[in-house]
């Protein structure tokens, strides 16, 4: 049978979380192999483990200690007391006879640190207390054994003394005892002050969402309560601004997370909007992100946040064989923090297959599909749940999928080619003709009335060009009076007078089909008047016209001219308002 | 101009006009990224949040419906507020608002794009004041063309008096309200324009819309009556006109009626009678001109003294039922909100409720200039614009910014109602000014491009009468305009859009202005226009943009944050029970029906006065009294804001003669003359005992003394009065950082001792209490 041969015990509880590490000497002085090794502890801090690993170190040497963890189940209590629960240690290879195996043994437990009084006035310490044994408690006989606690800096209020405890600063040293049987047993209390923050996540929920486009966005939701002693009476602001120390050193105001390197992006809202009261540093090798919740939490207290950033891809995800795996850590990035129920998302891109998780301890796994931007199939969720979390957790796990990159281009071309539908339905919807009914009189009129205006844009668009040429023999009669050029200025008359031929030749027919129409009755007046108007107008002009050639033919000067046509003029003036306005009206049809 | 000068038709022209046309819709997209960026600046400078007091409750209702549905959303019974009385949110809250964005989130999740509540909540105001913009182009394009319609389009994009009802988390009923109201006055008009029967039904359904969306829908339903009833007097009836009204009469009140907060008051209240009028009229008038049609004028004049006499009669008739309704009804049939528009003074003589809100007091003349900036001096021109020609439509508008003015001029929250008239006005104006001025440029350049040799015309700019024929339209003198217009930005380069350029030239010919001044004119109004830019911007970004829930300060040291209301309700959230009922002044139960999630005693729906007048007996009671009113109404916390150590005005103590007042209103021992010294409101050693031993100064100044040892009020700026005492009732429990916030817990009653019971009693009967105890309906 086994034999502790040496048991050195150090308990850390700077921190709410009670760290126990252990060295033990196992020595076999039976006659057969182990293969198998009980690690006990008592009931009530059994059933707080958050965290228990094994690791044989071989020799002394501080280097050699391997990091192969051993595999530790919780194995059945054949024949032992109910106050005590047993994990089995699965030995890296049996341990024969007189051999000797060297373990480390690190466990931690929450919850152990009691805090009393359990209600505290704002003014008051915290204390909490600590229950231990003196001894080892182990199935096999120990021969030489010790305890250290490491106990805050701070008031010690009282502890169990035994002839060998001494207390140096804030560690207290139990033992050593020697030759002691199986299962003895000495109970001690430790009654300390703790100013460690007490900050439990009751339940926080990480999600890690990976998107190819190269980002890794984590969205972490904490329901944090302050796991102390509770707050009774008044909390009077006044008393934690004037004198914080003392009046408030129960409460905690800040948390602190250490984030991956690179993290960007980071937000700390709650659901009621942003939290304005955060501090971020960062270097080359980490992320510190301060965060101050809204209001200091004294115990009892809860509050709730979320705190989001988004991770460089390349850092996190590898391939390997044909797979690619997130190698993501596990845990929150809050230091201290005891998470009493953890659910990890881990949020793959659609379209990945054949999911696998690695985690070096055991952790509730599904599945689940989330519909997030565009998605038609879902993603994939890996959702990993595990209670008591403690930063020891803090490990990296890893996750294998397979994933082809075409499908990171489906939503792009999605969108495309959405867009593409919606502009080729408008160009339809504005070309086609949708009408129901081909020959419904509405729809014949919508038609006559379509080539109505048409022909009336015709017809605006030939007394525009008769107005324009109206316009140049105003100009050759300004070239005349500048060069005095009458031959030109004549052969600019002919040349717009047969130009004017040609468009009136122009307008009759379409005249005639505007009459043709009866839904064009009530225009085609106003259009003939145009015209005529504009006929009147061209005699005018050329009158006019003909009375200045002459006037400088007979080299009269340029006032009698002036004269002469001013009468024109006038109407000249009056007929173009005319038209002018004739045009609008038509225009505005 | 370009169409008209085309060399060939056909193509050219319908190039430049599907030029003219998508130039016309960049610019309204870019309208529309402008009015929802300029409202971004509180997202940017604050966070995506939801403001102030009423948006709030329109989010938590919101949050309601997306959680449970539409249908338990109509029965939904809110036990979070009025404790005990609860009260009915599906039929007393206008669910316009909540319903449009409850749609668009279902609409973004059913497309799987993952936006939360709150992110569709905070950005529906800049969507639908885009929404709003583009309506304005319509409407204002159906007044006077398509350029004035984008200038009041720009112009309503970036009006202050808008923005600070819409900036993004200003979630509020305005918000889509104003789209509603803009566009169904386009419908009416472009009804009325066109006489089909399909817009007079849009028509209706918008009209719904507005209904569902805002109380202020009586606007809408008072106004275009009196639109019908001006047109019909002033001989404008025509049958586009009956199709614009009485279909919209008929299927408006019928659609509003399915409202439930509407219901049969759309049938019922005086708000609604003058449109029942109106209809009745305008069949009258309908019938005379169709038998006018039918009848010789002999017999027309015989059936005239017919009708009359007959219509006489039936007037009458139902002129003497209406006033039979409105005088069987307690307030005449009006609301009290309604009357105060009527009377200003109404409310703050009878309902001291309605008068306590800022935001129902007259407007001072600073804040015309702060919210309509350069457009009260446009508005003039636009109204000058609009009665040349004077139109059906523009007759429309120039109403609508009469009564608009009006109403601003009772309540400072209605300047939201002038914003939009204002700028339909303005732009009609702007929009004329450019056609003068640039027309005047242009036919200057181009007589003097086309005689650029003629020494003559050189020297004479000034003889344009002569000029005017021969002038003009010049291939050279288009494009030198047409280069101006590119530059000078997006008003003017809607100049080569083919309509109004007519009417241009007409004006052009009519009003031709010399070039030096009409540059110089058209400078100065591009500075205008600069100067309205600058003024917006600064308002959106400085005057609009703060949530009101966080404040900030600049000091030397950075920015400073003030995020004590958040923080206290955050606390309330976390660390209370999930029942317990908090009692504060109603400025702040839904903030706190919303953030932190407790039951209220009353909330900012200030439909019980009684209840409200409780609390303020309570607030304003000695603490015994009050503890007993409180301990009735099952409170367990008592909020109060107290501004005192920041300087932060707006809190309860400033707030406490409302309390006073309400409460005197209902419970007539509370008297505010206890409360003044002198008819002086105040906090010192001069304020009178009654003041001093009111609750609300105890929890506001409950060791505030402390501090800086002389208790100095950096509000009132004044060292309190009263500055060393305890609370027997009640226990500080949270207080937030800067103290804005103060949590009260009530303290559990004490055993009864036999010979203190006997004290007790005695104190309370020769005390206040007893008489608030009797008062009051819930002790």
């Amino acid at each position: 049978d086994l034999v502790l041969s040496k048991v050195e015990r150090r308990i850390d509880v700077t921190s709410q979380i009670a760290r126990v590490t252990k060295t033990l000497k196992v020595v076999n002085s039976g006659s057969e192999s182990v293969s198998e090794f009980a690690l006990t502890f008592p009931k009530f801090l059994g059933n707080n483990l958050a965290y228990l690993s094994v690791a044989p170190s071989e020799g002394k040497g501080k280097s050699k200690r391997t990091l192969v963890n051993l595999s530790v189940r919780e194995a059945d209590q054949k024949g032992l007391p109910d106050s005590i629960s047993v994990y089995s240690v699965a030995l890296p290879k049996p341990l024969s006879k007189g051999d000797t195996l060297t373990l480390e043994v690190v466990a931690a437990f929450t919850n152990v640190l009691q805090p009393f009084p359990e209600k505290i006035t704002q003014g008051e310490i915290h204390l909490v207390m600590l229950q231990e044994s003196a001894q080892y408690l182990s199935p096999y006989a120990v021969e030489s054994q010790s305890l250290s606690i490491k106990l805050p800096n701070a008031r010690i209020e009282s502890y169990t003394k035994f002839e060998n405890t001494k207390l140096q600063g804030s560690e207290l040293k139990y033992g050593p005892y020697k030759n002691l049987q199986s299962y003895s047993y000495s109970p001690i209390v430790v009654h300390f002050e703790s100013k460690a923050a007490f900050a439990v996540a009751e339940k926080l929920v990480r999600e890690i969402e990976v998107s190819h486009w190269g980002n890794v966005q984590v969205t972490e939701n904490y329901n944090v309560v302050h796991r102390g002693a509770q707050l009774k009476g008044e909390f009077s602001r006044l008393d934690f601004q004037a004198r914080p120390n003392p009046r408030g050193a129960s409460a905690f105001r800040h948390l602190l997370a250490r984030l991956p390197p690179r993290a960007h992006s980071i937000y700390y809202r709650d659901d009621i909007g942003n939290i304005s009261t955060s501090e971020m540093k960062s270097d080359s090798k980490k992320t510190e992100l301060l965060i101050e919740p809204r209001f200091p939490l004294f115990g009892g207290w809860k509050t709730f946040f979320t705190i989001g950033y988004g991770l460089p891809l390349t850092d996190f995800l590898f391939a390997s064989e044909g797979k690619r795996f997130l190698n993501i850590s596990f845990g929150s990035p809050i230091l201290d923090l005891v998470t009493e129920k953890l659910i990890v998302q881990v949020v793959l891109p659609e379209g990945s297959k054949d999911i696998s998780v690695t985690t070096p301890f055991a952790v509730k796994q599904s599945q689940e599909i989330k519909y997030s931007h565009l998605d038609i199939a879902g993603r994939p969720v890996v959702v990993l749940e595990k209670n008591n979390v403690v930063p020891d957790h803090n490990q990296h796990i890893q996750v294998y999928y397979k994933f082809s990159n075409i499908n990171l281009l489906s939503e792009p071309l999605m969108l495309i080619s959405g867009f593409f539908i919606l502009f080729i339905t408008c160009i339809i919807y504005t070309r086609a003709d949708i009408s129901i009914s081909k020959s419904s009189p509405s729809y014949l009129a919508k038609l006559q009335w379509d080539e109505v205006l048409a022909t009336l844009q015709e017809v605006q668009s030939i007394v525009q060009k008769c107005l324009a040429t109206h316009d140049k023999l105003e100009a050759s009669l300004r070239d005349l009076s500048r060069t005095g050029d009458i031959q030109t200025c004549k052969a600019a008359r002919k040349s717009t007078d047969s130009l004017l031929k040609d468009l009136s030749k122009e307008l009759k027919p379409l005249l005639g089909f505007l009459q043709s129409f009866p839904s064009a009755s009530h225009i085609s007046p106003k259009v003939e008047e145009l015209v005529v108007k504009e006929k009147e107008l061209q005699e005018k002009l050329m009158a006019k016209h003909t009375t200045v050639v002459e006037g400088y033919e007979k080299k009269s000067s340029g006032r009698d001219i002036e004269n002469r046509i001013a009468s024109q003029q006038q109407k000249i003036i009056a007929l173009r308002q005319e038209i002018e306005d004739l045009l609008e009206f038509i225009d505005e049809i | 101009m370009a169409a008209l000068e085309s060399p060939l038709p056909g193509t050219p022209t319908a190039m430049r006009n599907a030029f003219g046309n998508v130039l016309s819709v960049l610019i309204l997209v870019l309208i529309g990224v402008l009015a929802f960026s300029i409202r971004l600046f509180s997202v940017i400078k604050y966070e995506s949040v939801i403001h102030e007091f009423d948006p709030y409750f329109n989010y938590r209702v919101t949050q309601f419906l997306s959680k449970n549905g539409i249908y338990e959303f109509w029965n939904w019974f809110d036990d979070r507020t009025w404790y005990p009385l609860g009260r009915v949110i599906g039929g007393t809250v206008y669910p316009g608002l909540t319903l449009t964005a409850g749609t668009i989130w279902w609409g973004l999740n059913s497309l799987n794009i993952p936006l939360s509540v709150e992110t569709v909540c905070v950005f529906t105001a800049p969507v639908f004041s885009a929404f709003a913009s583009w309506a304005t182009y319509l409407l204002t394009k159906e007044v006077k063309g398509s350029g004035a319609g984008l200038a009041a389009a720009a112009l309503l994009a970036m009006v202050p008096s808008y923005i600070s009802r819409s900036v993004a988390g200003s979630y509020d009923n305005e918000a889509v309200a104003i789209f509603a109201l803009i566009f169904t006055f386009y419908l009416y008009i472009k009804t009325l324009n066109t006489g089909s029967l399909f817009y007079a039904t849009l028509n209706a359904l918008a009209y719904f819309y507005m209904v569902c969306s805002w109380g202020g829908y009586t606007f809408i339903i008072n106004l275009i009556p009196m639109h019908v009833l001006l047109c019909i007097v002033t001989g404008r009836y025509s049958p586009r006109l009956y199709i614009a009204y009485a279909p919209l009469v008929v299927l408006g009140t019928l659609l509003a009626a399915l409202v439930p907060v509407v219901g049969f008051n759309a049938v019922l209240t005086s708000e609604h009678f003058a449109s029942f009028l109106v209809f009745i009229i305008i069949h009258v008038v309908a019938l005379v001109y169709y038998i006018k049609g039918i009848l010789s004028p002999k017999m027309f004049k015989v059936a005239v003294t017919l009708v009359v006499s007959i219509g006489m009669v039936v007037c009458f008739i139902v002129v003497a039922i209406l006033v039979a309704l409105v005088a069987s009804s307690p307030t005449g049939g009006w609301s009290g909100r309604s009357l105060s528009l009527l009377d200003p003074t109404y409310a703050s003589k009878y309902i001291p409720i309605i008068a306590s809100v800022s935001e129902h007091q007259p407007p001072t003349w600073p804040s015309y200039f702060m919210d309509i900036n350069v457009l009260a001096f446009l508005v003039p021109a636009g109204i000058i614009a609009c009665f040349s020609p004077l139109s059906d439509a523009s007759s429309f508008v120039v109403l609508y910014i009469v009564m608009s003015v009006y109403f601003s001029g009772v309540m400072v929250r209605l300047m939201l109602v002038l914003a939009p008239a204002a700028c339909i006005m303005s732009g009609i104006a702007l929009s004329q000014a450019f056609d003068v001025f640039t027309g005047s440029i242009k036919y200057q350049l181009g007589a003097s491009s086309n005689s650029t040799d003629d020494a003559e015309d050189n020297t004479s700019t000034n003889n344009a009468p002569k000029d005017d024929v021969s002038a003009g339209k010049t291939d050279k003198g288009e494009e030198i305009v047409k280069e101006r217009s590119s530059k000078k930005g997006k008003k003017k380069e809607r100049e080569p859009a083919d309509k109004p350029s007519v009417k241009a030239k007409i004006k052009k010919k009519a009003l031709v202005l010399p070039l030096e001044a009409s540059i110089v004119a058209l400078l100065l109004l591009i500075m205008l226009g600069a100067f309205y830019v600058i003024h917006c911007v600064w308002a959106a970004a400085e005057a609009y943009s703060a949530p009101s829930i966080v404040l900030t300060s600049q000091s030397r040291d950075g920015l400073h944050v003030f995020d004590d209301f958040r923080e206290s309700y955050a606390w309330l959230s976390h660390n209370t029970d999930v029942d317990d009922k908090v009692a504060s002044w109603w400025d702040y139960g839904y903030q706190t029906t919303a953030m932190a999630n407790r039951t209220v005693i009353v909330d900012n729906n200030t439909w019980n006065n009684t209840h409200i007048a409780t609390v303020g007996t309570a607030m304003s009671s000695p603490e015994k009294a009050a503890w007993e009113i409180f301990n009735s109404l099952d409170v367990k916390y008592v909020l109060v804001v107290f501004g005192g150590l920041i300087g932060y005005p707006s809190d309860d103590i400033n707030k406490f003669l409302w309390m006073v007042r309400i409460g005197g209103g209902v419970f007539p021992h509370i008297k505010e003359a206890d409360y003044l010294r002198d008819g002086q409101y105040r906090i010192d050693s001069e304020a009178t005992p009654t003041m001093l031993n009111s609750l609300m100064y105890k929890l506001s100044y409950y060791r505030f003394v402390e501090t800086d040892g002389k208790g100095y009020d950096r509000v009132r700026r004044t060292e309190i009065g009263k500055k060393h005492f305890k609370l027997t009732h009640f226990e500080e429990v949270f207080t937030s950082h800067h103290w804005m916030v103060r949590l009260y817990k009530l303290k559990p009653p004490r055993n009864r001792i036999r010979g203190k019971a006997k004290k007790l009693k005695s104190k309370t009967s020769s005390g206040l209490s007893s008489k608030s105890a009797k008062k009051n309906p819930w002790v």
